[in-house]
């Protein structure tokens, strides 16, 4: 075990460099890039013993990485915002071939307008395709949470892919210091892929992927997908008992912020939650009864997780950095559906926050507290737009210049 | 396989890897052209397909392969073959399969895939000499969505949405792939089967990517009677129509050329994708582009006249 100063994106290559895959496809897209540069260097000294290789679209490059993760090897490749929508219609096909491949998303905006800060937008637009997903809000845990990934998606009741998701620029280019274990250490935890489902070779004729005629047939497919997601959970979560136990850092499907105690409760994902945890620490200072509820795991969703730790709150803030046109935040509306059943569930409250990367303030975040603090007398319509004054003047100055004052 | 080339159909392989029994039209040339191509190839292949008719040639949980098969998307089986060839060479490196155990990857597309969407990925391909085979099988427009024009519609078709005929002319796909110098490409004909053998036995000493493109006709598509499949695939041969040539690392050769070219017309008149240039009255013009334009392809070649 070292320890270094990692970017993000470099603690992702260490992840992917420690768990010795033998294929990445890749192509580049800001601000992913690093992670590809830095693999393509390892590999040409010779440091690691991959195949690296420059496909000529993100459509393509998924497309390879399905088909080497069917043929039988252990596969990673990464990406970013429109690279992922582009190989979108992939995502959906790969995760229907049932191989466990690892994808890194670097989330980032979604054109138009185009940009380069981060949003959820990208990594939620897979939210039904059948990857599994965990989300990261330091370097550590993206190092971690790739060699987790492949324990899970390559169990026998999962062989589903995973995307590990981490925020553009915020942490992709966030230089914290990061745990790398030796790789013997890693073995143990996660040994070389020896596939036993069927794979291409000469003498076992094998059909992937083949089409099938009727609605029946179909939903048998899809749903064993839905059910391999479902037993994600409890092989994620022995996953992290084992982590723990050769590394010593702990996870779980959700982490829980000075919860224990709390009324009021901020749900975030991803880097912008330690903004969030901050936010809860001053409202403490105030003798405001504040917590935070970080969802690591968004797919499979652990929503029994998710209603014990909620259980007998007051109100909930989900603070979601996408925006669903016309509805409003994905992550709401995954909460509202996961507590409608429960019979003392917490008023919830939906703020859309940090979109393109825009900065939550301290303020904001005050804001946030006084409103879950009114509950039910709360003022703000739902969803709301986190935006201050400033910002809105700083818009109308530029409006001005551009002649659309 | 012996290098000696094949002289007959008598010497063509008895071993059939493609079965008979499925969803394709009766009279399909492409599962012809495929039948002939899969006897060269033998069993130890892998066909990553792109979306069209031949997709439906595998339905869960039957296939008529003696080999193995990945369905993919429209735009990207070369992308797939990549993964597919790079995995096994990855296997085959670390001792986790056998030479033996070693496949041949075939990509296997329509030529709406192959000149349009999936141009981009197989140039992708090329570009970074893959190992594989491709095999297009070229109805002339998009077959299994029940007729519409492609890029590889030649002037004058019909289509289902080119009603009037097709304006424009026949997208270049051997120029295209001939433009980066791969080790060998072909044009093939299910009607000339010895041709087209000899043709996979000489693309089989090169690594890298190997191109057969065949024309095929379509009887539902083209209009045409079932049974005069063959008799259509020879006639646009015959005529000028489709010219089968090879050409190696660039340089273009070809293959076959009728001692006496018939008139491209005798290849027109059969298909009813072309009738509307002999009634309800001639298109005297329309008729002589087209012979033009395949007059014009072998003078280019100081072939004809």
């Amino acid at each position: 075990m070292k320890r270094e100063m990692l970017t993000g994106n470099a603690a992702a290559a260490w992840g992917v460099r420690l768990a010795e895959v033998d294929y990445v496809p890749a192509f580049p897209i800001t601000p992913q890039t690093e992670i590809i540069e830095t693999l393509s260097g390892w590999i040409s000294d010779g440091v690691m013993d991959t195949r690296f290789v420059t496909m000529d679209s993100e459509h393509s490059m998924i497309t390879a990485a399905g088909a080497a993760s069917a043929t039988g090897v252990r596969v990673f490749t990464a990406t970013s915002s429109q690279g992922l929508l582009y190989g979108f219609e992939m995502i959906y096909t790969v995760a229907g071939w049932r191989v466990p491949l690892v994808l890194i998303n670097v989330s980032r905006g979604l054109s138009s307008p185009i940009t380069l800060g981060p949003d959820h937008n990208d990594v939620l637009a897979t939210r039904d395709t059948g990857f599994l997903q965990i989300h990261c809000e330091n370097c550590q845990e993206v190092l971690d949470s790739v060699l987790m990934a492949y324990r899970m998606a390559e169990d026998e009741r999962v062989l589903l892919p995973v995307i590990v998701n981490m925020d553009g620029f915020y942490l992709s280019f966030t230089r914290e210091p990061v745990e790398i274990p030796d790789v013997e250490e890693v073995r143990r935890f996660l040994p070389a892929y020896n596939p036993s489902h069927a794979y291409f070779k000469a003498g076992h004729p094998m059909a992937q992927g083949v089409a099938v005629l009727g609605g029946e047939y179909y939903s048998y497919f899809k749903y064993q997908m839905h059910l391999a997601s479902k037993n994600a959970l409890d092989v994620y979560k022995k996953t992290c008992r084992e982590f723990e136990k050769e590394f010593g850092r702990k996870y779980d499907t959700i982490e829980e912020y000075r919860l224990d105690d709390a009324e009021y409760v901020l749900i975030m994902i991803d880097s912008f939650s330690t903004m969030g945890k901050a936010a809860v620490d001053r409202a403490r200072e105030q003798g405001i009864k504040a917590g935070l509820l970080r969802p690591r795991l968004l797919r499979p969703f652990p929503e029994e997780d998710i209603r014990k730790a909620l259980n007998g709150k007051r109100s909930v803030a989900v603070i979601d950095q996408n925006i669903s046109m016309g509805k409003g935040g994905i992550l709401y509306s995954e909460l509202a559906g996961c507590l409608y059943n429960e019979k003392n569930r917490p008023f919830l409250l939906s703020f859309i926050g940090g979109l393109g990367g825009k900065n939550i303030s301290p303020e904001e975040f005050t804001f946030i507290f006084d409103q879950l603090v009114r509950g039910e007398e709360a003022e703000v319509e739902t969803p709301h737009l986190l935006y201050t004054e400033q910002e809105w003047e700083g818009m109308q100055k530029l409006k001005d210049i551009a002649g659309k004052g | 396989m012996s290098t000696e080339p094949i002289r007959s159909v008598k010497d063509l392989p008895q071993e059939e890897n493609l079965f008979p029994g499925t969803a394709a039209c009766a009279g399909c040339g492409g599962l012809l052209t495929l039948r002939h191509c899969l006897k060269m190839l033998g069993e130890n292949v892998v066909i990553v397909n792109a979306a069209g008719c031949f997709t439906l040639l595998s339905i869960y949980p039957f296939t008529p392969f003696r080999s193995s098969w990945l369905y993919t998307a429209m735009a990207c089986a070369p992308a797939g073959a990549q993964g597919v060839r790079d995995a096994l060479d990855i296997l085959l490196e670390k001792g986790k399969i056998d030479p033996e155990d070693n496949l041949k990857v075939v990509v296997l597309t329509g030529d709406g895939a192959a000149y349009d969407m999936g141009l981009s990925s197989t140039s992708g391909a090329i570009y970074r000499n893959l190992d594989f085979y491709y095999i297009c099988y070229d109805n002339e427009a998009y077959g299994n969505t029940g007729f519409q024009e492609s890029a590889s519609t030649p002037f004058a078709s019909r289509t289902k949405t080119s009603p009037a005929g097709k304006g424009s002319v026949k997208k270049d796909l051997f120029g295209i792939w001939n433009s980066h110098k791969p080790p060998y490409l072909a044009t093939i004909s299910p009607a000339y089967p010895v041709d087209l053998a000899n043709k996979f036995k000489k693309a089989e000493q090169y690594k890298g990517p190997k191109l057969f493109i065949s024309l095929i006709p379509c009887p539902p598509g083209w209009s045409t009677d079932p049974s005069h499949t063959f008799k259509l695939a020879k006639l646009a041969v015959e005529t000028g129509f489709w010219a089968l040539k090879e050409s190696v690392f660039g340089e273009v050769e070809h293959t076959y050329v009728p001692e006496r070219f018939k008139p491209v017309e005798e290849y027109l008149k059969e298909q009813g994708r072309f009738s509307h240039l002999f009634s309800p009255v001639r298109k005297e013009e329309q008729l002589g582009r087209v012979q033009e334009m395949v007059n014009e392809y072998w003078e280019r070649f100081g072939i004809l006249l």
